[in-house]
């Protein structure tokens, strides 16, 4: 076998094993570069993954030579590959970043431990985008959702304590409820593999324990997603955890959600059972909207920065669903392309939040007074950020919500397409908001001069505003890929 | 099994996840709150090992002259389930130690008051390490 064969894997044990190695190496320097090499080793192999996955389709895995559906098998399909490439490059760009904030937010004796925590949550998102097993997802799931918990409590605030327990009891009653659905699958089906579960379900699919299997899937996933209304956990979560955990978990955990989502909606039972016949293109249409707009509204009172583009996330998150909701090829590809522009948006954002939180020590929106001139390179990608968060071209921002408005469209919904426009107009209300606090506004009373974010700050920053513009231009990849996995998964039933 | 009493196990699985649910809704004191978490779980492992029983197997071990046996998969499966439930509680005890010591209180209602007093009040001085670190910046 060569190595490419081996890559489904790979890239899931590089940061599972590096973690501990971190742990027992415990120097402060040596962990973090352990880090920073497994999460760009794994970038590299996400990379090789997509190439291989777009020239010659999905790469199967069994683990131990065992075959499926006996075995645990991981499979990369397009999709898979196309989430684990955006989440592989977060976890790069935000782990480069993370030195300078991390020693500055977190307790030097506590350093090499977030470095191993890290790793974990890393690689069980890895770990629930590249399996084909719907038990081992929920392994993984655990995995990332237990080590964000410790990540959230690291933040200086203790308010951060109280965030991350009840991050812990929302996520944990989640994760059973996703147990509990994937226990009804076994029940009828007797397999726990994805691919052998898609073909057995449709013969029993009228039963009422696959239903309720279906249900309980659903709304345990929306928990993970922080789907409106079962939201309550994120923002405070994002608020309070230390800036790179911010960052990191932003662009990614909730993107690894809609993609488990899309997984077992569109793969495992199927569009036409979850969209066709149970009714959820409704609700997700009516929750992705409501929250869209509600959280948009609640984002624009709030006084700390952070808060508000949580807030702002459980806005975006509902532009994904409400693609998904529209249950066309081109509602999954807008939700699909969503996923991936909304990860760099949130990502260089959070990323820059971080490199203010360590020059002035704080993100509240009185803070930001005068921070234009003070710290220019910084706010200027905020403001870059800002533009693509709002939609306008030609940033991500702009292509996805393009997507989204020509999927309503399409189909003669053109109330929606005015009420995600004015979703845009409350994103340009917090976001003008920021903008005219940091230049126009004067701080108050005697402030310390301080100079632009390090260097080494501004690299991971510009890297995902430079994504950010790039892929508003060159869209070949992102929509190309986008709307293959989008046709492939909606495949026969169209 | 479609009758009352065949269906015991499944009785006692809904019973244990809504006490749990409940008991985590309900009270607001933390360690009470994760107790309910750990009933609820438990539920769920009841509820895969009762998917598991074969009507007339027995226990899935290897032995001449037995032919049905019950299906150990959905064992393996919560013996797994089993170690991430304590994982999940071991990790909630941590935080509430660490909320006891930041707060003094286990309580949720004393404790968001104390957030929404931290909300709305002026903000916490950095720690004093933070601020000789950042005149050293400067």
């Amino acid at each position: 076998m060569t190595l490419v064969e081996h890559l489904p894997v790979l890239v899931v044990i590089l940061p599972l094993m590096a973690a501990p190695l971190c742990v027992v190496v415990d120097h402060r320097r040596a962990a973090w570069l352990i880090a920073l090499a497994a999460a760009w080793l794994s970038l590299a192999g996400s990379i090789a993954l997509l190439q291989q996955v777009h020239a010659n389709g999905a790469l199967d895995y069994q683990l131990g030579g065992w075959p499926p559906p006996w075995g645990i098998e991981y499979r990369v399909d397009l999709l898979g590959a196309y989430v684990l490439l955006i989440v592989c490059a977060i976890a790069a760009l935000v782990l480069w970043f993370a030195r300078l904030s991390v020693e500055r937010e977190i307790a030097a004796n506590r350093i090499v431990h977030f470095y191993a925590i890290f790793l974990l949550a890393f690689a069980g998102m890895v770990g629930m985008i590249a399996t084909g097993d719907a038990f081992n997802l929920f392994v993984f799931l655990e995995i990332s959702a237990l080590s964000s918990y410790a990540l959230i409590s690291m933040g200086r605030d203790r308010r951060a304590l109280n965030a991350a327990f009840q991050y812990l009891v929302m996520g944990t009653l989640g994760a059973t409820f996703i147990l509990i659905g994937i226990g009804f699958l076994y029940m009828m089906t007797g397999t726990l593999n994805m691919l052998d579960l898609a073909a057995r379900l449709p013969a029993v699919s009228d039963t009422r324990t696959v239903r309720a299997g279906f249900a309980f899937l659903t709304v345990g996933i929306g928990l993970k997603l922080a789907l409106f209304p079962l939201h309550l956990w994120l923002p405070n979560a994002y608020a309070y955890a230390p800036s790179t955990v911010t960052a990191f978990l932003s662009a990614t955990a909730t993107k690894v959600a809609v993609y488990v989502l899309l997984r077992f909606l569109l793969e495992v039972f199927g569009a036409d059972f979850s969209l066709g016949r149970m009714p959820l293109d409704t609700f997700l249409l009516v929750l992705g909207l409501l929250g869209t707009l509600l959280a948009s509204l609640v984002a624009i009172y709030q006084t700390d920065v952070k808060r508000m583009l949580a807030y702002s996330s459980v806005a975006q998150i509902g532009y994904m669903v409400l693609g998904i909701g529209l249950a066309s090829t081109l509602g999954v590809t807008a939700a699909m392309l969503h996923l991936f522009n909304h990860a760099l948006m949130k990502g260089a954002l959070f990323l820059a939040l971080g490199a203010v939180a360590y020059r002035i020590g704080s993100v509240t929106l009185r803070d930001f007074a005068g921070l234009g001139q003070r710290m220019p390179w910084t706010m200027s990608a905020i403001v870059i950020g800002g533009l693509s968060l709002i939609g306008v071209p030609p940033t991500v921002g702009f292509v996805s919500k393009w997507y989204l408005v020509q999927a309503t469209l399409e189909q003669g919904l053109w109330p929606i397409a005015v009420l995600i426009l004015i979703g845009s107009l409350l994103a340009l209300i917090y976001i003008w908001k920021l903008v005219e606090t940091a230049y126009f506004g004067r701080p108050a009373g005697d402030v310390a001069v301080v100079g632009e974010a390090p260097w080494s700050m501004q690299v991971s920053i510009w890297l995902l505003v430079g994504a950010n513009l790039y892929f508003g231009i060159d869209t070949d990849l992102t929509v190309g890929v986008a709307r293959d996995a989008a046709g492939s998964l909606l495949g026969g039933t169209g | 099994m479609s009758t009352l009493p065949g269906l015991y196990n499944y009785w006692v699985v809904v019973f244990l996840m809504m006490a749990g649910f409940y008991v985590v809704i309900s009270h607001g004191n933390l360690i009470k709150k994760l107790v309910g978490l750990g009933l609820f779980q438990t539920s769920v492992f009841i509820l895969y090992i009762s998917i598991g029983k074969v009507a007339g197997g027995t226990a899935p071990i290897a032995k001449a002259g037995v032919t049905l046996y019950s299906n150990p998969l959905p064992h393996v499966l919560i013996l797994t389930a089993i170690v991430v439930g304590v994982a999940t509680t071991a990790v909630g005890l941590a935080l509430v130690l660490r909320i006891r010591e930041a707060y003094g209180s286990i309580e949720e209602d004393d404790i968001n008051r104390q957030d929404l007093a931290d909300d709305q009040g002026a903000p916490r001085a950095p720690e004093p390490a933070q601020a000789a670190d950042r005149k050293q910046a400067e």
